[in-house]
């Protein structure tokens, strides 16, 4: 399966000052792609570009070689995106939520494939509670459950490790490698340290519009 | 995956590739179930379904106390009136109809789908008038009673109200969408707004006016369709265009 996001000359400005420019970008199948940078650097900026929910920058986009503005629809439909927020109705049970992101992506109800989804992170038990009343972690993992729910390939995760416990991190880090090796592409922030693997590539957004990107 | 210490040989074997459907039975899909998911949301906090409708009796029980019990008197305001506060208590409760999505992140999911936004933010915009326009048209005629309205106007104002509060609900839902990212956007939300409500008003007033003089309905209640038509064309792709600016600031 072939998967490419290109940036050419990529430029974002901030309240004055430049997040980043003349950023580069070559984004395939079979990598995971973190994005690192201090607080500010704009990292969540680059994402939510990445993923086309901003239209305020300089440069331009492909998706598979096409040009963003064209292939938006393509695009979407392979993209899965987590941002900060985690998307999940405090009223609405975590099978409900699932019910409605599954119905989102076009596919019809199925609720054996929600219960998998939810068995598979660790909220056996859960899936009658309304959400509210679950802690930060399983709101957490509610919304990462749409990672087994609607496979996609291009997976988009703002900070997906916040509020997670170890053991789940773990856990999340194996899936994005597997993701990987299976002809997915992961683009990440984090401020917590992935293990180096053959898959692994980081991306250094700097204050001041320094940054580099290294193998 | 959190949670299991060793992936399962399913999710490994299982290839990362989406399986669409037609899009036009992926769009049902979708609608159908943001429709459900609003009305669950809606019902399980009734406070928020409530508060128009006891804004709206409130105001019309007000009106006799303060002005005059004299029937006569109040049947030539009544239709005027009835129409001012449900017009108000429609617009009350308009602030809230992307707040929630825009807090806790699902807005931003909203927007990343594959599905049209304007069609689902339409589908927002219909539970919004289920539960907030329909039940203000159902309650009109009990409180018209109250204000002596005449007995052969009650089905032309919830008829009149129906409408009109249709058309409210999507005019509103775009200035809900351009002022969600405002922490504060209740006030300039009704300013952008009031306007574009005077032409519904007008009609929906005039309507169960005729109504009382015994003068042809048909003419009021076919603009106010009219103005339906054209919302429903129009606001569909204005609260998209204007859910994108909000998200994008």
């Amino acid at each position: 399966m072939s998967l490419s996001l290109q940036a050419r000359k990529l430029a974002c400005e901030r309240d004055d000052r430049w997040l980043f420019e003349d950023l580069d970008l070559d984004i395939r199948a079979g990598e995971i792609v973190r994005i690192e940078g201090p607080n500010g650097s704009g990292k969540t900026t680059l994402l939510k570009i990445l993923s086309g929910q901003l239209a305020d920058y300089q440069g331009e986009l492909y998706w598979n070689g096409a040009p963003m503005r064209e292939a938006r629809q393509a695009f979407l439909e392979s993209l899965l995106y987590l941002g900060h927020a985690p998307g999940v109705k405090a009223a609405l049970t975590p099978l409900e939520n699932l019910a409605w992101y599954q119905a989102l992506a076009g596919s019809r109800s199925n609720e054996a494939a929600r219960l998998a989804a939810l068995e598979s992170v660790g909220l056996v038990g859960f899936e009658d509670v309304p959400a509210g009343q679950l802690s930060a972690g399983q709101q957490r993992r509610v919304a990462l459950a749409r990672l087994e729910l609607t496979p996609r390939p291009l997976w988009v995760l703002d900070e997906p490790f916040t509020a997670i416990d170890r053991d789940g991190v773990a856990a999340l880090e194996e899936r994005l490698v597997i993701h990987a090796r299976a002809g997915g592409c992961v683009l990440v922030t984090t401020h917590h340290e992935l293990r180096d693997t053959a898959e692994l590539r980081r991306i250094r957004l700097g204050r001041g519009g320094q940054q580099h990107a290294r193998h | 995956m959190p949670g299991t210490n060793a992936p399962s040989p399913a999710t490994e074997s299982r290839t990362p590739v989406e399986a669409t459907g037609e899009p036009g039975a992926g769009l049902a899909v979708a609608l159908w179930a943001t429709l459900k998911r609003d009305l669950v949301l809606l019902m399980r906090r009734r406070s928020e379904v409530l508060n128009p409708l006891v804004f709206f009796a409130l105001v019309i029980t007000l009106f006799p106390i303060g002005i005059s019990p004299d029937p006569e008197l109040l049947a030539t305001i009544a239709p005027g009136l009835l129409w001012v506060a449900a017009l108000l208590a429609a617009l009350l409760s308009l602030d809230s109809l992307f707040r929630g999505d825009y807090d806790d992140g699902s807005l931003e999911q909203l927007l990343l789908t594959p599905q049209p936004l304007s069609m689902l933010a339409l589908a927002k915009v219909a539970v919004h008038w289920l539960l907030t326009g329909l039940p203000l048209a159902l309650m009109a005629p009990v409180l018209g009673i109250m204000l002596s309205l005449p007995a052969g106007s009650y089905l032309t104002l919830a008829v009149s109200l129906a409408l009109g509060t249709a058309s409210l609900s999507l005019i509103g839902a775009i200035g809900a969408a351009l002022t969600v990212g405002l922490s504060r956007g209740g006030v300039l939300l009704s300013l952008l707004v009031l306007p574009l409500y005077i032409p519904v008003l007008i009609f929906g007033a005039g309507a169960v006016q005729a109504a009382i003089l015994g003068d042809g309905v048909a003419a009021h209640l076919a603009i106010l369709g009219a103005l339906l038509a054209l919302a429903l064309m129009l606001a569909p792709w204005a609260m998209a265009a204007s859910l994108r600016i909000s998200i994008n600031g």
